[in-house]
């Protein structure tokens, strides 16, 4: 060890510099990208999570079309009727694992390491959250891909494909932030796991998998006026264009623009409240 | 380094951090916990400040709130100048902090994690993968650098860690523990390091468990205990507070011991005898005469001069014994003239 080593490398300075505030939305940009990197690496190492969001889609698919598909009468071929309810659980309960990877993060000494550096630190939740969209599209192709190989068939434009995929994303975005504001208060990990389940849960009490008419009056009421039934609605009108009784969708924009709301709305409040409660824990 | 005086308030050009009446406590109200009780504390431009305390003191406690982590629940804090509370962002810029635990990740290797907080702490993008690649090598990591952090040991993941904090050289950095878990080179190592980053003009905030940390690194020691300075001053300065040399008598049961405290006038500790002395051979040669002359044979006898861990001992109460027990288990003491003897039984 000689000082030789340690000296800064000649022509530059690591001298860090307080700069001007034209500096600060760069800084801010280099920053989220670089904690974008962090959480995809982090994503993409993670065998256990990465096995189970490419398993997981396939054994529901499966196990929705050939074990409870005979039984199902919606009116259209099941696998047409529950394929978009298989992408938004499958979406849903990826994004929800983000709560276990904020939590860890808050848990650990990490997060006071990246408190102590000239950065917005809250950039390392939105590192997760951009890493959990890009995690949940990559499963939603897979799910497509194994609904096509078992006959799903869709109807769709080019332009309701995107739009399809529009509401997906959305949705994804929203789960994600209610998973990240799970995961900055959860104490331990089984408590941010528990979300998982309760997000592997919600979708069943929607009409993704069968038409709420058939739920008792009490339980209907809540599965039609829930949120991910109208993103589910959505989705399914835009890819094969019927709703949840298997008739065809004369008009979804109302369905559409409430599907928009709710996810939308979802976002701007968890996003507000995880920023907060990440900036309020650790400080008490 | 250039100093921001135009910022400096209440604190001089030359302090570099400053606490004032610190308090902190956690918990609800029915079951709180009190942790820190007015601290006040000065570190200097340039100099090292060690900060000691037993398991619990409130050490870390300070030091997260010195690095903006956490809030004072009264008094106040400056790093160079800036108030850690309401100049936060400011104050960041500043300093650089390695906890107490590790803070790397796991699935990242070793060069990853040090790129990435490279980029964090806004290292210029060229000076990246040089600085990278010198902290990986005074650090002896090198080999290692490809690999997960998951897959190091214990110290090698220290390194790593205290590497993270040596990237920027900032204006003060805070070190928790950083030698804990360290093998004796490492340690050396890290001292190197410490030695070089300070002489580079940054002023560092030390906490330890290592007296002979202090002593070979610090300029000034605060002790802390139950959450306020008990003691502070240079290493000498406190060892002279607790008193001269000694020659300390270990007896083989309490009776033996007791008989002897009697005929010299002494207090017991347990089986252990101390008599004060100047370390001359005469004087030692009279408290042995004055011992043998009781009969009584001790099991080992040593002249100690004062060290840090009897200041330690001696001016925090509480955890005294167990604290002994982790401070003499292994590092060697230089200021220790021993002169130990086993008498055959
Ligand atoms: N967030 C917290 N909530 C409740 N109690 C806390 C919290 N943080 C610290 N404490 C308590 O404060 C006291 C001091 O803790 P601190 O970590 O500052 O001690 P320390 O001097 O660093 O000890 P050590 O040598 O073991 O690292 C301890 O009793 C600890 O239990
Ligand atoms: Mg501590």
């Amino acid at each position: 060890m000689t000082a030789q080593t340690l000296a800064p490398p000649s022509g530059t300075s690591t001298h860090r510099a307080p700069g001007p505030a034209r500096h600060r939305v760069r800084h801010l940009v280099a920053d989220t990208g670089t904690m974008i990197g962090r959480s995809l690496r982090l994503v993409r190492r993670d065998p256990d999570e990465l096995l189970l969001a490419v398993l997981l889609p396939v054994m529901m698919m499966l196990l929705f079309v050939y074990v409870f598909g005979g039984a199902m009468q919606v009116g259209t071929d099941y696998i047409t009727y529950a394929t978009p309810g298989v992408i938004l659980l499958c979406a849903g309960y990826g994004a929800s694992n983000t709560a276990l990877a904020v939590q860890q993060d808050m848990a650990g000494g990490i997060v006071d390491r990246f408190r102590s550096l000239p950065i917005a630190s809250s950039t390392m939740l939105t590192g997760h959250v951009v890493a959990s969209v890009v995690k949940n599209l990559v499963s939603t192709v897979i799910v497509f891909g194994v609904a096509f190989l078992i006959g799903f068939r869709a109807d769709a434009t080019a332009l309701e494909w995107c739009g399809a995929i529009a509401m997906i994303v959305l949705y994804v975005l929203a789960i994600t932030w209610v998973a990240t504001f799970v995961g900055v208060l959860a104490h331990t990990p089984a408590a941010a796991g528990g979300f998982g389940f309760f997000m592997l849960f919600l979708p069943y009490v929607s009409s993704a998998f069968v038409p709420p008419e058939t739920m008792p009056s009490w339980m209907r009421g809540f599965a039609e006026n829930q949120p991910i039934t109208s993103v589910i609605e959505t989705t399914r009108g835009l890819l094969v264009g019927t709703g949840s009784d298997g008739s065809p969708v004369t008009d979804l924009g109302p369905t559409a623009w409430l599907a928009v709301a709710w996810t939308a709305g979802i976002t701007a409040v968890f996003l507000v409240a995880a920023a907060v409660a990440f900036a309020r824990r650790r400080r008490q | 380094m250039t100093t921001r005086s135009s910022t400096s308030r209440s604190a001089g050009a030359d302090v570099a951090v400053r606490a004032e009446g610190l308090h902190k406590s956690f918990g609800p109200a029915r079951r709180r916990t009190t942790v820190l009780t007015g601290l006040d504390l000065t570190l200097h431009r340039g100099e090292v400040l060690a900060l000691l305390g037993p398991n619990g003191a409130g050490k870390t406690t300070s030091v997260r709130i010195l690095s903006t982590l956490l809030a004072p629940d009264a008094g106040r804090a400056t790093v160079a100048g800036l108030d850690v509370v309401h100049d936060a962002a400011r104050v960041r810029e500043v300093i650089s902090l390695t906890g107490q635990y590790a803070a790397v990740d796991d699935k990242q290797t070793g060069a990853e994690n040090l790129t990435m907080m490279a980029r964090l702490a806004h290292l210029p993008r060229r000076a990246v993968a040089p600085r990278v690649e010198e902290l990986l090598t005074a650090f002896d990591l090198t080999d290692a650098a490809g690999r997960r952090v998951g897959t190091y040991s214990g110290g090698m993941r220290r390194r790593l860690d205290l590497a993270a904090g040596l990237l920027a050289h900032p204006q003060v950095m805070f070190l928790d523990e950083p030698t804990t878990g360290l093998d004796p080179r490492s340690r050396q190592t890290m001292w190197d390091v410490i030695r070089d980053v300070v002489a580079r003009g940054t002023s560092l905030f030390l906490t330890t468990q290592y007296l002979e940390e202090a002593d070979q690194l610090a300029d000034r020691i605060a002790l802390i205990d139950d959450g306020s300075v008990v003691a502070e001053g240079t290493s000498s300065e406190l060892k002279r507070q607790v008193g001269d040399a000694g020659v300390e008598l270990t007896f083989a049961t309490v009776a033996d011991a007791a008989l002897v405290a009697a005929a010299l006038d002494l207090t017991r500790d347990g089986t252990r005898l101390r008599v004060p002395t100047d370390g001359s051979v005469p004087h030692v040669r009279s408290v042995l005469a004055a011992v043998e002359a009781t009969a009584v044979v001790p099991t080992s006898w040593e002249v100690r001069a004062p060290t840090l861990d009897d200041v330690f001992l001696t001016l925090t109460g509480h955890t005294a014994r167990t604290a002994r027990a982790t401070a003499t288990d292994g590092t060697d003491r230089a200021d220790r003239a021993r002169t130990e003897q086993e008498t055959a039984a």
